[in-house]
């Protein structure tokens, strides 16, 4: 259990800068998740945290210490991949010891069986313990790999899009498993995904990362109700946020350029009129793809809406986000 | 444009059944989802339609006519794949006209044909650029370019977005979905993704197992899924169960899970033994005088509302509740449940139990 640092950590892979002066605290035993699309830096902020990269400038403190000297098998993290990559020809359990028995740790063996079998215990894979890493399927091998993580108890977890090569049912199994492991041993957990399920039901803080800058840091609660620019409210929301011109609708202040409206800021049945472009019954809601002033909108309504495309329906603003022509909030 | 009727059709591969005696039919223009779990049929089922695979029994007819043993080729469907196969040497306008040119249509109208679906697709500008070089989007639009235009008669997609990012998959659905409106041709679409199934389809067919388990429109099949598969496998969070022994009369409309009294929709065969009680997360209220309790498990926090995993004597629930709700982890609460939209499973079985409200949508299906 560690907090983790990093202090002005700039990287670049010949002119492509990866990541560029981003700061950030990740408190002891919080779960910090880093979102944003392909590119934006998530892995290679992990990977300066664990050692494989280093820095071009900045510092990487874990647990107070400043690990620039250390190797990544002396900073004391773990890490998880999407690839789970597990020794085919070992047992479950074999690959569950293995980090153990690694010459740095020496730790005993009455002491290793003790760790195994709880760390099974709680991923629900001791009736596995004696079957051929092969022998499993996708979900349970994936749990095999987060175990072997466990199992060391290292200061710092770091997991790299641990869960999307796994089927939805799995997914959603293991992301309240997660969340349940970390919340009961106060581990402290880094953890990178471009799913944002994953980053508002699990995390604790989520960092915003666009073309390797820290856009945002804060609760998920924040991010969604509060967030500090279009980019930032744009990655959290189903169906994304609409962000439309500011002149669309009456009330802007004069410096804003765009009006940002999730589903729920949008109230129907009142205001003025708009054209029902498409009805898409979802099951538990039915998305409304609607068009005014010739702008296109999204949003949500009752499942079982008599609304069919062709109506005419009334919508108005209800407390907006207004944004700069930069796309910075507004307040 | 075509309709697509299918009846018992049955594919054996050795001793492996892929697909047992399907029926379904397609009709002109409509997007249609084949939905299921890898290893389900779906993709098998779209090959013996296109003419990929031969059937081991059964027969498939397009606008009337039998093609169940002609080859692909006169069948006169255009396939898109999950990796958009272009010929890299090659132009965006060039991969387009390839097809014209192989069917031997003169240059003059080919060069018509393909700058008209080059501006449906949006590509116009770049189709003299190599395929090469463009992004991921571009290639699928020009993969789609080459497959409308032959002008087939249907469309076969096999899992098309399935290896695109999260937020440009998205993007794309509503391109094809907005395509389709445009073009009106019978599309027929594989994927394992229920929300794409329900976002694009105009009918589904939820397979598991080689068998069709459900056919219908996708609401229908979300309120009233024939089988506890379909009510798993369909909604985010699934369908609830809570499992009990009990009993229903013909014409009864309340079952009782551990001596409290649950109101149902009105049944119309009865049923006595282990049944399952089915309800869908967005039902289920968390009301403190309730007789029927649960506790608090977790909460996932999904912006405006919030996902509630509760444990209860009946196994565990989920409960989708606004997110300004204080709920708290550890908490004892009573449960109620919209009575009339809860189906009862034969829990061996797992198929749904008849009732007044969902006769309807079983009775065609």
């Amino acid at each position: 259990m560690a907090e983790v640092t990093l202090s002005g950590i700039s990287k670049s892979f010949g002119a492509d800068v990866a990541l560029d002066d981003v700061s950030m605290t990740v408190p002891d035993g919080a779960f910090v998740v880093l979102l944003g699309p392909t590119g934006a830096g998530k892995t290679t902020t992990l990977r300066m945290v664990s050692g494989l990269d280093k820095p071009d400038a900045g510092t990487v403190t874990i647990g107070g210490r400043d690990v620039a000297a250390l190797t990544p098998a002396q900073r004391d993290v773990a890490m998880v991949f999407q690839q789970y990559s597990l020794y085919p020809h070992l047992t479950v359990r074999q690959n569950l010891e293995f980090p153990l028995k690694s010459p740095i740790l020496k730790t005993p063996q009455d002491e290793i069986d003790r760790k195994v079998g709880a760390v099974a215990e709680v991923l629900q894979i001791s009736h596995k313990l004696d079957n051929k890493a092969t022998a499993l399927s996708g979900g349970e091998m994936q749990r095999v790999s987060i175990g072997r993580a466990l199992v060391r108890e290292p200061s710092v977890y770091l997991m790299d899009e641990p869960l999307s090569s796994l089927d939805a049912k799995l997914r959603s199994d293991l992301r309240i498993e997660l969340k349940s492991i970390q919340a009961d041993s106060g581990a402290t957990l880094l953890y990178v995904t471009h799913d944002q399920t994953e980053a508002m039901t699990m995390a604790t803080h989520v960092g915003v990362l666009d073309n390797g800058k820290l856009v945002q840091f804060g609760s998920p609660r924040e991010i969604y109700e509060d967030p500090v620019s279009v980019y930032a409210a744009s990655r959290l929301g189903q169906p994304r946020i609409n962000v439309v011109p500011s002149n669309l609708f009456a009330g802007a202040p004069s410096h804003a350029a765009h009006i940002g409206l999730r589903p729920e800021q949008i109230v129907q049945g009142e205001g003025e009129d708009s054209f029902v472009q498409r009805v898409e019954h979802l099951g538990d809601q039915t998305r409304l793809h609607l068009s005014f002033k010739s702008h296109d909108l999204i949003t949500v309504t009752d499942a079982h809406t008599p609304l069919k495309e062709g109506d005419i329906i009334q919508i108005r603003p209800d407390k907006p986000f207004f944004f700069d022509a930069d796309g910075a909030r507004i307040s | 444009m075509a309709q697509i009727r299918i009846e018992n059709l049955r594919k054996d591969f050795g001793s492996f059944n892929a697909v047992k005696a399907s029926t379904f039919t397609i009709e002109d223009g409509e997007f249609f989802m084949l939905l299921g779990p890898s290893g389900c049929g779906k993709t098998t089922t779209l090959r013996m339609m296109a003419g990929l695979e031969l059937p081991s029994a059964g027969k498939i007819f397009i606008d009337g006519e039998e093609v169940s043993q002609k080859p692909a080729s006169q069948r006169d469907i255009a396939f898109v794949f999950q990796m958009f196969a272009l010929y890299p040497h090659m132009t965006v306008g060039k991969n387009i006209s390839y097809p014209l040119l192989s069917q031997g249509m003169p240059k003059r109208d080919v060069k018509k044909k393909v700058s008209e679906i080059a501006e449906i697709l949006g590509i116009s500008d770049i189709l003299k650029r190599p395929v090469g070089g463009l992004s991921g989007g571009d290639r699928q639009r020009v993969a789609l370019g080459r497959a409308i235009v032959r002008d087939p008669k249907a469309f076969f997609m096999d899992e098309p977005l399935g290896a695109l990012d999260a937020e440009f998959r998205e993007h794309m659905s509503e391109e094809l979905r907005a395509l389709h409106d445009r073009m009106k041709a019978t599309t027929v679409y594989v994927t394992h993704d229920q929300l794409e199934a329900m976002q694009m389809g105009d009918k589904i067919v939820v397979m598991n197992h080689g068998v069709v388990e459900q056919f219908g429109v996708p609401q229908d099949i979300y309120d009233w899924p024939a089988t506890k598969f379909v009510a798993e496998f369909i909604g985010s969070p699934p369908m609830n169960f809570l499992e009990f022994q009990g009993m229903i009369g013909k014409g009864g409309n309340a079952v009782q899970l551990n001596d409290i009294s649950l109101d149902v929709p009105q049944s119309i065969d009865g049923a006595n033994g282990a049944m399952s009680f089915g309800v869908r997360p967005e039902h289920v209220r968390l009301d403190d005088a309730a007789p029927y309790r649960g506790r608090v498990k977790a909460t996932e926090y999904l912006g405006t509302t919030q996902i509630v995993t509760l444990e209860t004597a009946n196994g565990d629930l989920k409960a989708r509740v606004a997110s300004s709700d204080k709920v708290t982890v550890g908490d004892q609460t009573g449960l109620t449940f919209d009575a009339r939209t809860i189906t009862l499973f034969d829990a061996e079985t797992g198929a749904a139990l008849r009732s007044q409200a969902n006769e309807g949508v079983l009775s065609h299906g």
